[in-house]
């Protein structure tokens, strides 16, 4: 009764200092974002009041949210956020797509021209998806191979519902033109403050997580999710340090300026690829892989290494995002030198998980959902290939400010992220909600189909436009001028972007598969009538040795 | 000497030294006599005790 009373009293306060908040706000963004705020705190003053009826009628003791021996109810609400954020963040991407090749769809509103549009979708895919995901499979993973249930269950729900209000600040933010111009670190300064608060809360329902375990030895994917969420914590707090301009306004002057805060800026924009979407989704890959094939890891020692190596080498690539700029030369060659270096802890990772199907590759006839798995290694071979190869001056020279970037981007993103991120949701939507198995598994190989045709339309057309812009940027005719007027080259990629954008429409449409059939596994519909898969018959008349052809 | 010559200075020499000789250690730490074994205990301890039931 009296922690309940204390919670209706924060809830209070939270609720009385955003409406004074609101009152004061010197611009009307600030004003609805504490507006936002504001209906946050009364709906947790709400729920805590209606379920502390409920815990007195019930003798005091206070709902229990899962009797289970793990608490998955917090897994099973972001496994529903990751789905919705997922759908939302893809039909972002492919309406900005349609924007870039069809400029009349901007409409002329403010709203949703793609430089607004633009910091939505990247950030709905990465930290709305990513992220959802990020915490469904963390809680999942470390409560499994720690064998304990989830410490701090009240922290565990403020993270998740913490981690939404952040996500819904962002967004309207970005619609509003609210941003401090940091690539993937838009959000301005009271949205940052509030993500440092449940970042940290994550972190302690992880760590402690791990301090209950009733296993000797913490499994390596818990490795990959503590410095994933570490690494994020540090990167968050230096890249975001600002002076806010007014304490009650949206605008913020950041600490670091000039070409200092542009290698800051990068040194977190690539460790937030090098640890949110490779760290993070490796302790994916290494759960759900082994799980899902049923055998175990390739080498756990090779696991170690790729761990290490992953950790001492991709805090130092950020600089090749400023080759040929104001950044020292010495600096350029170090984020190029441990760039290229990164291709081996990369293709070591891959290896082993690939590897971890050794003997067990006829699964891949049977089982779409280790296929997604498998592509999606695939993809993150493939990637990390191309982004080392990008790394070095000369190509980069080439390649930065064209279309191969946000290629290579995707190729990384639709293929390895999403893809894993697909399996995994997969894997555990029937273990969450009870069910045999998935409402469908050929729904799962139709959704495999339209996501890698969609991945394979999106990264061949940006290769093409890519190349095409970065050798009409540099074409000097032989009076000593550029050839081409940069209109031109927009003119020559068109097909290629409405080629990106169907590739866009197909990753979509495999998603909405993804959503029926995950809701329908949800609701216990009964499961779809379909042929099982593989079903390969054995035909005596063809099993006969080839007939030896004779030399004449 | 400034701070920024110091600190550069630092950094490629002893502070590069220690920090690959961190890494070499850890890298090599699982392959020490007798981890392999411990190893392939860890790899197999996600399929042990499988079930979510209390």
């Amino acid at each position: 009764m009296e922690t309940m009373i204390m919670r209706t009293g924060l809830w209070l306060a939270a609720l009385v200092f955003a409406v004074v908040a609101f009152a004061l706000a010197a611009d009307w963004a600030f004003a609805v974002h504490m507006v936002i705020c504001a209906l946050a705190a009364g709906i947790g003053l709400i729920v805590t009041l209606r379920s502390g009826d409920a815990a007195v009628l019930a003798g005091g003791v206070g709902p229990v949210p899962d009797s289970g021996r793990y608490d998955d109810q917090v897994i099973r609400w972001a496994v529903i956020a990751t789905v919705f954020w997922g759908m939302a963040g893809f039909l972002a991407g492919l309406y900005i797509a349609l924007e870039l090749a069809f400029p009349a769809l901007n409409f002329g509103i403010e709203y949703i021209n793609f430089g607004r549009l633009r910091p939505l979708h990247t950030s709905a895919v990465i930290f709305a998806f990513g992220g959802n995901a990020l915490i469904a499979t963390s809680f999942y993973v470390v409560q499994r191979t720690c064998r304990a249930r989830l410490a701090f269950p009240g922290l565990a729900r403020f993270v998740f519902w913490g981690y939404q209000l952040f996500i819904v600040l962002a967004a309207t933010g970005y619609l509003m033109g609210v941003t401090q111009g940091k690539e993937y670190a838009e959000p301005e300064w009271y949205v940052d403050l509030w993500l440092t608060v449940v970042w940290v809360s994550y972190l302690a329902v992880f760590v402690f997580t791990i301090l209950r375990r009733s296993e000797p030895h913490i499994y390596v994917a818990n490795w990959f999710y503590l410095a994933f969420i570490l690494t994020v914590a540090m990167l968050h707090l230096v890249n975001n340090a600002a002076i806010p301009v007014n304490w009650f306004g949206s605008h913020s002057i950041s600490l670091a300026g000039g070409v200092q805060g542009a290698l800051i800026e990068w040194w977190y924009g690539h460790n937030a690829v090098g640890f949110f979407l490779t760290a993070g989704f490796l302790g994916m890959m290494y759960y759900f892989v082994p799980k899902q094939a049923g055998r175990p890891v390739y080498s756990y020692r090779l696991s170690i290494i790729h761990f290490w190596a992953l950790i001492f080498l991709y805090i130092w690539a950020g600089p090749h995002h400023l080759h040929y700029t104001a950044l020292p030369d010495w600096a350029q060659t170090l984020g190029m030198v441990f760039s290229v270096m990164l291709w081996m802890p990369s293709w070591g990772g891959m290896i082993n998980g690939l590897m971890t199907l050794n003997g067990a590759w006829d699964k891949l006839r049977t089982d779409p959902i280790l296929r997604m798995f498998v592509m999606s290694l695939a993809f993150y071979g493939m990637s990390t290939f191309e982004g080392p190869a990008m790394s070095i001056k000369s190509v980069n020279s080439l390649s930065h400010y064209t279309d191969w970037t946000i290629g290579h981007v995707h190729s990384g993103a639709l293929g390895w992220n999403g893809l894993v991120t697909f399996g995994a949701l997969y894997y555990l939507t029937p273990r969450l909600w009870h069910r045999t198995r998935l409402y469908s598994l050929r729904m799962v190989g139709w959704h495999f189909w339209l996501a890698t045709l969609g991945i394979v339309f999106y990264t061949a057309s940006m290769w093409v436009a890519g190349l095409t812009e970065g050798l009409m940027w540099r074409e000097v005719g032989p009076d000593g001028y550029l050839v081409n007027s940069f209109a031109e080259t927009v003119a020559a990629v068109h097909p290629m972007y409405v080629l990106r954008a169907f590739g866009g429409l197909l990753y979509l449409s495999g998603a909405v598969v993804l959503a029926y059939n995950i809701t329908r596994t949800i609701l216990g519909h009964n499961l779809r009538d379909e042929a099982p898969l593989g079903g390969a018959v054995f035909d005596p008349a063809s099993d006969v040795p080839l007939v030896a052809a004779t030399a004449r | 000497m400034t701070i920024y010559d110091t600190l550069r200075a630092l950094a490629d020499s002893w502070g590069l030294a220690a920090m690959t000789l961190v890494f070499v250690a850890l890298c090599a730490w699982p392959f020490r006599p007798g981890a392999r074994g411990l190893a392939e205990t860890a790899a197999n301890a996600i399929f042990e005790d499988d079930h979510d039931d209390a």
